[in-house]
């Protein structure tokens, strides 16, 4: 079946190939590491008080997926992304990361396993007393690395985002999207493998959640990372569910809308309510679910 | 939860938070940069206010005692009474109230705002632990900075109190020296140093736990700014009571 790349889109943000797009090969596929989900929860319950946020929650997101977790305000999708990143604590079951289990580990133990995942906050998040360049070279500053070493990686994080210019710029002069782009690239310094997106285009009009869309389906298809991506608007799962980027000709990143009977993208989509998935799939198979639950979520009425 | 159950909670939590506080101080890695930054910001920001404070206060306590000495003719010893009331208490209570005031609720609230707009969890997710960032420089800067300012109010306090003698009630400025230097003994100053390096654990633990659990956006910092101000003012003043008391066993003190 042929593609169809009749909606095809260049992208705005000239992003950089990286090794991994360059030399993908079959190898990779047959990768018997590949098998080992990057986020796995088994059972996971968490409560705050008597208010139950989780309720034996079971999930995976292999390597290179994105999984798109869909729900309704406190319905425990934030609480998630804490939970892989350490910042809170399950009353029950397990939390893997790349088949590491994590659950029982200290802050100290933690901080080898969040160098590998880099996460993107709702409204950014950055670090009000410093500058741009400071905030995506943190974690490269508390490493101690010198200085000739971190700039150019800064740049190169900058680029992706395509924010290069605000280099020196503070946080207090960035627009909402601004924000959320030196986020993306403080998030993705040191190349993280696991990537997590907590309501990253909340507030933010159209074309700019398109672009923040776009950098997150550029490190799924052409970075290979792993992603959890949490929202609750619909164009978002159009974008990341429907589009995939490649690499053009010209070297120039494009996103091309996948086919009627061929599926490109590696995005899979989880509903929650109350605590418990209610829906687990693809895009296609949402949209025909019944759950009145789900048709309410996806007509908006 | 209750109100003791709560604060019993704090408490454990707080002692939590100030102990791994102290291993950072020793453990890598240290932000040396960080705490200068935050003894500059302590230290030399709170000079002004600290020194208007002991001047006054040295100024009123001639003031107020200096009639009733008179009356027994005692006034010769005013500098004795003036010194020995500001090292021994005003000046340890009154420069970390002001501080408890001043840098308690900039610290309460600078944390609060990162709390509230996720910095701290940015920080932890980036690798960084906040208690040995954030918490270890300012209560350090503060176990350095708050006997220093303790020290400066106490000779300002003396300078003023002197002052308020010899231009309101023609007491000679020698005079009022010879009984500050008669008055005050080793273990005065001993202990005034040593309450304000309790206070400074007091004031930088209580505004720096504030800060790190707030809750409930904007409003939430307000409320953990005011809540760090008034805890720690109120501690302060509690722990000075059984310091005080303690001293008097410790440094042999005069108990009665």
């Amino acid at each position: 079946m042929a593609l169809s790349a009749t909606d095809q889109h260049v992208s705005a943000a000239p992003g950089q190939v990286s090794r991994n797009a360059a030399g993908s090969t079959f190898a990779e596929v047959d990768d018997s590491h590949r098998i080992v989900p990057s986020i796995e929860f088994r059972d996971v319950v968490l409560a705050f008080d008597d208010r139950v946020i989780l309720n034996k929650l079971s999930f995976k997101v292999l390597k290179g997926e994105t999984k798109i977790i869909l729900g309704g305000s406190g319905g425990g999708k934030s609480t998630i992304i804490k939970l892989v990143l350490g910042l809170l604590k399950p009353d029950d079951g397990r939390v893997l990361v790349d088949g590491e289990d994590i659950t029982d580990y200290s802050e100290a133990q933690m901080v080898a396993v969040r160098k590998k995942i880099g996460m993107v906050f709702q409204e950014g998040a950055l670090f009000d007393s410093l500058s741009v360049y400071d905030n995506v070279a943190y974690r490269l500053h508390e490493q101690k690395l010198p200085e000739d070493q971190v700039e150019p990686e800064v740049r190169r994080m900058l680029r992706f985002v395509n924010l290069e210019d605000a280099i020196d710029k503070m946080p207090a002069e960035l627009s909402g999207g601004m924000r959320r782009r030196v986020g993306i690239a403080r998030a993705l310094i040191g190349d993280p493998k696991i990537v997590l997106f907590d309501e990253p285009t909340a507030g933010l009009d159209p074309p700019t959640a398109r672009t923040i869309c776009e950098l997150a389906m550029k490190l799924r298809d052409l970075e290979d990372v792993s992603s959890i991506f949490v929202t609750h608007e619909m164009n978002n799962l159009d974008y990341l569910c429907s589009e995939y980027a490649v690499v053009n000709e010209e070297g120039q990143v494009v996103f091309e809308r996948e086919g009627e009977r061929l599926c490109l993208t590696n995005s899979k989509v989880m509903m929650m309510k109350e605590g418990k998935i209610i829906f687990s799939g693809t895009d296609e198979t949402l949209r025909k679910a019944e759950d009145p639950y789900i048709q309410k979520f996806l007509r908006g009425h | 939860m209750n109100f003791v159950t709560r604060s019993i909670f704090e408490l454990q939590e707080t002692t939590v938070m100030t102990a791994r506080a102290v291993t950072g101080v020793f453990k890598g890695p240290r932000y040396f940069a960080e705490t200068i930054a935050q003894m500059d910001a302590i230290g030399v920001g709170s000079l002004t206010i600290i020194m208007l404070t002991g001047f006054f206060t040295g100024g009123v306590l001639t003031i107020q005692t200096f009639p009733t000495l008179a009356f027994w003719g005692q006034q010769g010893q005013t500098g004795r009474l003036v010194a020995v009331s500001l090292v021994r208490e005003l000046g340890p209570v009154l420069t970390a109230l002001m501080v408890a005031g001043r840098v308690g609720s900039a610290i309460a609230a600078e944390l609060g705002s990162m709390t509230v707009s996720q910095q701290i969890d940015a920080m932890r997710a980036l690798g960084t632990d906040p208690i040995r960032k954030l918490v270890a420089p300012r209560m350090l800067a503060l176990l350095i900075t708050l006997p220093l300012l303790t020290v400066v109010a106490d000779v300002v306090g003396i300078g003023g109190g002197g002052f308020a003698a010899t231009s309101l009630y023609g007491l000679s400025f020698n005079e009022f020296l010879t009984s500050v230097r008669d008055g005050i003994t080793t273990d005065d100053i001993l202990g005034g140093v040593l309450k304000p390096t309790c206070f400074a654990v007091i004031i930088g633990a209580v505004a720096c736990y504030k800060g790190l659990n707030t809750e409930g956006g904007t409003v939430g910092v307000g409320r953990s700014t005011t809540r760090a101000v008034v805890t720690a003012s109120i501690v302060v003043i509690v722990a000075d009571f059984f310091l005080a008391r303690a001293l008097q066993y410790i440094l042999g003190m005069p108990a009665q």
